[in-house]
């Protein structure tokens, strides 16, 4: 029982980070796969509509261990939500809280802001930016640099290859740029 | 000679090569011919995985936004952490050969610098720090219940499938 309420706390970075690490050897040597997520969503483009785009044709049941892959993830965000999940409000920087509080988003019971992040504010200017844009730029720059931040910041550093370096720069300049420039005026609208 | 008859054979087998070697997971796949139901050990890796993403919380839009604004190393630690343990795990692997669980000897393929990963590494960081998720992240808080989330990912893969109808007419 002591090891459940443990397990409940949100692990500090020092025993998720080396966990996270060990996918890399675990997914090689289960079958000699590179650890990678974003390509799962080119799989599902190839599965459901190649339409006759040359990036799209090609053998996608070949990789479907990375569908495989992707689907244990949701799994296990379930069995999370359901046995593990803690029951306090997730702990947010006191700086960023106060100002997240002066745009209205003081819920920080979940994960994502919920104050931000639901079904009625899908179809505000503010939801659709985050939500829908958000969503389609990482889709559409995950696949552009040819990977995220599994398959270079982890997989590909982890190898010593200099691109996944080049890229990794860039997922964090651009980053910081919309989180502290751009997030302020979306967050006023 | 030699070389020549091993590039018509690569290129032969692979069609689309040089799209495929651009992207890391699609050149990495095992020659052999395994039934579907093998992959379902890719499956527990998933859900070992999706469970540290949550847990650790590096799948909340929070952390995201303290690692973007410097508020908080938790982020760093984890990533910093994750890449050492990637880099001792590979040298271990390439040092002493390790083969995988079929037998096959690991391969490890180079990535080659395009420009798609500074245009295409920016608009991901944009999207990053909107959605406060990358693609793993996104399927592990459909699961944790956040199902407006579904709405993110079909518009990720409609950004893939944006990327992949315009892609020749982008610099790479």
């Amino acid at each position: 029982m002591i090891f459940i309420e443990w397990i409940r706390q949100p692990w500090p970075w020092y025993v998720a980070g080396p966990l996270i690490g060990l996918t890399v050897p675990t997914l090689l040597i289960l079958g000699n796969k590179s650890f990678g997520v974003s390509s799962s969503l080119r799989h599902i483009c190839a599965a459901c509509a190649p339409m006759n785009i040359s990036f799209f044709k090609y053998d996608w049941k070949k990789e479907i261990w990375n569908l495989f892959f992707a689907g244990g993830i949701l799994l296990g965000g379930v069995i999370t939500a359901f046995f593990l999940s803690n029951p306090a409000p997730v702990i947010v920087d006191p700086k960023l809280a106060t100002e997240l509080a002066n745009y209205g988003v003081t819920n920080t019971e979940g994960l994502v802001p919920k104050d931000l992040f639901n079904w009625e504010n899908l179809l505000t200017a503010k939801g659709f930016i985050f939500m829908v844009v958000g969503g389609f730029l990482v889709g559409f720059g995950t696949r552009y640099a040819g990977g995220c931040t599994s398959g270079h910041s982890i997989m590909g550093i982890s190898n010593l290859q200099l691109p996944s370096l080049i890229a990794t720069c860039c997922f964090m300049l651009g980053g910081f740029f919309v989180a502290n420039i751009i997030l302020p005026l979306i967050l006023k609208l | 000679m030699n070389t020549a008859a091993k590039n018509f054979k690569v290129t032969d087998l692979n069609t689309d090569f040089e799209v495929r070697t651009q992207h890391s997971i699609c050149v990495n796949q095992s020659a052999l011919d395994k039934p579907l139901l093998s992959n379902l050990k890719f499956a527990v890796a998933g859900i070992l995985f999706g469970i540290i993403l949550i847990k650790s919380e590096v799948i909340s839009w929070f952390r995201i936004q303290e690692m973007f604004r410097l508020q908080s190393f938790h982020m760093y630690g984890v990533i910093g952490s994750a890449i050492v343990v990637g880099i001792i795990s590979i040298f271990i692997i390439k040092k002493f050969k390790i083969r995988s669980i079929d037998g096959e000897p690991i391969y490890f393929e180079k990535k080659k610098f395009n420009k798609g990963q500074i245009y295409g590494g920016l608009l991901f960081g944009f999207g990053w720090a909107l959605t406060g998720a990358c693609p793993g992240p996104l399927f592990a808080l459909i699961g944790s219940g956040s199902t407006v989330i579904i709405v993110t990912l079909f518009s990720a893969i409609a950004g893939t499938w944006v990327y992949g109808y315009v892609r020749e007419k982008l610099p790479h």
